[in-house]
């Protein structure tokens, strides 16, 4: 008896329960208005616009673990993708295109990372300064116009069809994957999570924490660009406007998880149920037939609540008796 | 030539903060296997002296020699592997994090090492993190327990077994009984204790006497910036040393 207890008692301890259950109760609710959401169809559906929110927010949680944040990814999504066009269309071979777009957004990344820990200003400020330079760099190079896209590129490997899938979802289940490996099973993730946590004490410990949130800006930033190139070869078109948003919707799916704000707790788990959650929210609306005004409205309770039902279950769970 | 016979000493030390002189020509020495209570009110210089020993900042001017060599630590990595290893304030653990985690947080163990990162040896780690444990008679239930969820004590032995279980040669403590109850207090000094028996010597930081006087050796008391007092314990009484700890 007090085994099984004990085994509940840690199950409600995991950060990421309450997103389970909300997870779990939303796809219910939305299957019991309309059958249809569960439909292969409405599946495919789903699955192929997740690894769009789903890896800009995995690179968030790594960089929100070490105890820092990052709001230009919305603007780093449209940039790098859009650099990648142009220098395309400027004749550069594809694979040499995207590599370099992909090189300017970790640029970003460690413009960011750089400015932050040398001048000790928080990274909501350099970040905040970052997603208006990015974006206004975007609408300065296009004129606000989306540039042509090339019908040359190759986009298979990327976003390629497999029946009801989008190669894109393996890029996300491999990239979930690897964070996941190097968060919980590497030395650099104990870093990680003891830079985020205490800096003083894993710097007495010999920790250099610095470049450890230096090469988490520049990852988080390069997953967002390599996730503006996901939504670009998807489309088929790069517009100056998106990602305009992202970066609340990656720290909402963060932050749902049950990452804390002020760093040291998070898990890649918790943000993957946390991009599912907002994306099976939006996607259940529209099958309902909502008017799409609702989403935000929805997005915003759910963080909400995600994190009182959080603390609430936590609190809860330490006081079982076992 | 005398530098032998100490493990630790630090010469003619200055320190200024935008203005504030924090210490101003202090010499420190510590022995070996020596505990040495490092006394003074609060703004008196401890703190600073001790993060000058451990890599945090560097001196002004002053020379520091460790095991009879001169040193110019650069940064706190480098002290730590010389075997210096500090106990913050209220910043030893990383709350969030486990016993296990906390214990080789920066000296984690790998089963691969993949080049950019070591693939943790976890079964490994948790049999040490336990062995350390024991060897400060501290029994905790798992090394996978929430360092939050310790009493303040326990994490102080934690610290200290980790600074035993790798093989320091000086283990500083920055006001380790602050904020623990009498009993709680006792069991950091029997942690002391043991890191002496072991050969280990300790600069225990505190600006109460009573509770640094049952375990020390030797008493250095400074006061704004400056040295005012250095006795072997049977050389001096509580009295005396009170005397000069609140003496403006
Ligand atoms: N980083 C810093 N910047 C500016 N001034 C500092 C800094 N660190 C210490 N000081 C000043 O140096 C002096 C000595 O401070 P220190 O922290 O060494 O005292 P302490 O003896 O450890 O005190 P306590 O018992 O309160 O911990 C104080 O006047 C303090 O204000
Ligand atoms: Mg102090």
């Amino acid at each position: 008896m007090s085994q099984t207890l004990n085994k509940l008692k840690r199950i409600f301890l995991l950060r990421e329960i309450s997103s389970f259950i909300m997870l779990f109760v939303v796809i219910m609710v939305f299957f019991a208005i309309s059958p249809l959401f569960l439909s292969r169809q409405n599946v495919g559906v789903v699955l192929e616009i997740i690894p769009e929110l789903g890896i800009v927010a995995i690179g968030i949680t790594m960089l929100m673990i070490s105890g820092e944040f990052d709001l230009s990814v919305g603007s780093v999504f449209a940039f790098t993708p859009i650099m990648m066009v142009l220098m395309i269309n400027w004749g550069m071979h594809p694979i040499l295109g995207i590599t370099t777009a992909l090189v300017m957004a970790l640029g970003i990344g460690a413009l960011n990372g750089f400015i932050t820990l040398t001048f000790g200003i928080p990274s909501f400020i350099t970040t905040l300064g970052g997603m208006m330079i990015w974006r206004g760099a975007v609408l300065l190079i296009t004129g606000g116009w989306p540039p042509f896209f090339p019908p040359e590129i190759n986009t298979h490997i990327i976003v390629g069809r497999i029946g009801i899938f989008r190669t894109s979802i393996f890029w996300y289940a491999a990239i979930t994957i690897i964070i996941w490996f190097i968060l919980e099973r590497t030395d650099f993730g104990n870093w990680v999570f003891a830079t985020g946590g205490n800096r003083v004490a894993a710097r007495a410990m010999g920790i250099e924490t610095n470049r450890v949130k230096l090469f988490n800006f520049m990852l988080c930033s390069m997953l967002a660009g390599f996730t503006g190139i996901i939504q670009a070869f998807r489309l088929r078109a790069t517009i100056p406007s998106m990602g305009g948003g992202l970066e609340m919707e990656a720290i909402a799916a963060t932050v749902i998880g049950g990452t804390a704000l002020m760093g040291g707790v998070g898990t890649v788990i918790g943000t993957l149920v946390g991009s599912f959650l907002i994306r099976v929210i939006d996607n259940g609306l529209v099958m309902a037939r909502a008017p799409s005004y609702w989403f935000r409205v929805f997005i915003g309770i759910a963080t909400i609540s995600a994190v009182i039902l959080n603390t609430y279950v936590r609190e809860r769970a330490k006081k079982m008796r076992c | 030539m005398a530098q032998n016979n100490y493990l630790v000493e630090m010469k003619d030390i200055y320190k200024w903060f935008s203005g504030v002189c924090a210490l101003n020509g202090v010499d420190f020495n510590v022995g070996y296997a020596e505990i040495v209570g490092l006394l003074g009110d609060n703004g008196a210089g401890k703190s600073t002296l001790i993060k000058i020993l451990s890599g945090y900042h560097p001196p002004d001017s002053g020379k520091i020699f460790f095991e009879g060599k001169e040193q110019h630590f650069s940064s706190p990595r480098e002290v730590r592997s010389l075997g210096i290893e500090t106990i913050y304030q209220e910043a030893a653990m990383v709350h969030k994090m486990s016993i296990m985690r906390n214990i080789f947080m920066g000296r984690e163990r790998g089963k691969v090492d993949m080049g950019f990162a070591k693939y943790l040896d976890i079964e490994q780690m948790e049999r040490e993190s336990m062995e350390a444990l024991e060897d400060v008679n501290l029994r905790l239930r798992s090394p996978h327990a929430i360092v939050d969820e310790l009493s303040g004590g326990q994490r102080q032995g934690v610290a200290i077994a980790r600074a035993m279980y790798f093989k320091s040669k000086l283990v500083i403590l920055d006001e380790p009984t602050n904020n623990l109850s009498v009993k709680e207090s006792e069991k950091v000094l029997n942690f002391i204790k043991e890191l002496k028996n072991q050969g280990i010597s300790s600069i225990f930081i505190s600006h109460n006497l009573y509770h640094v006087y049952p375990v020390v050796d030797r008493v250095v008391i400074l006061s704004h910036g400056e040295k005012v007092g250095d006795f072997q314990k049977e050389e001096t009484s509580l009295e005396e040393v009170t005397e000069l700890m609140v003496k403006p």
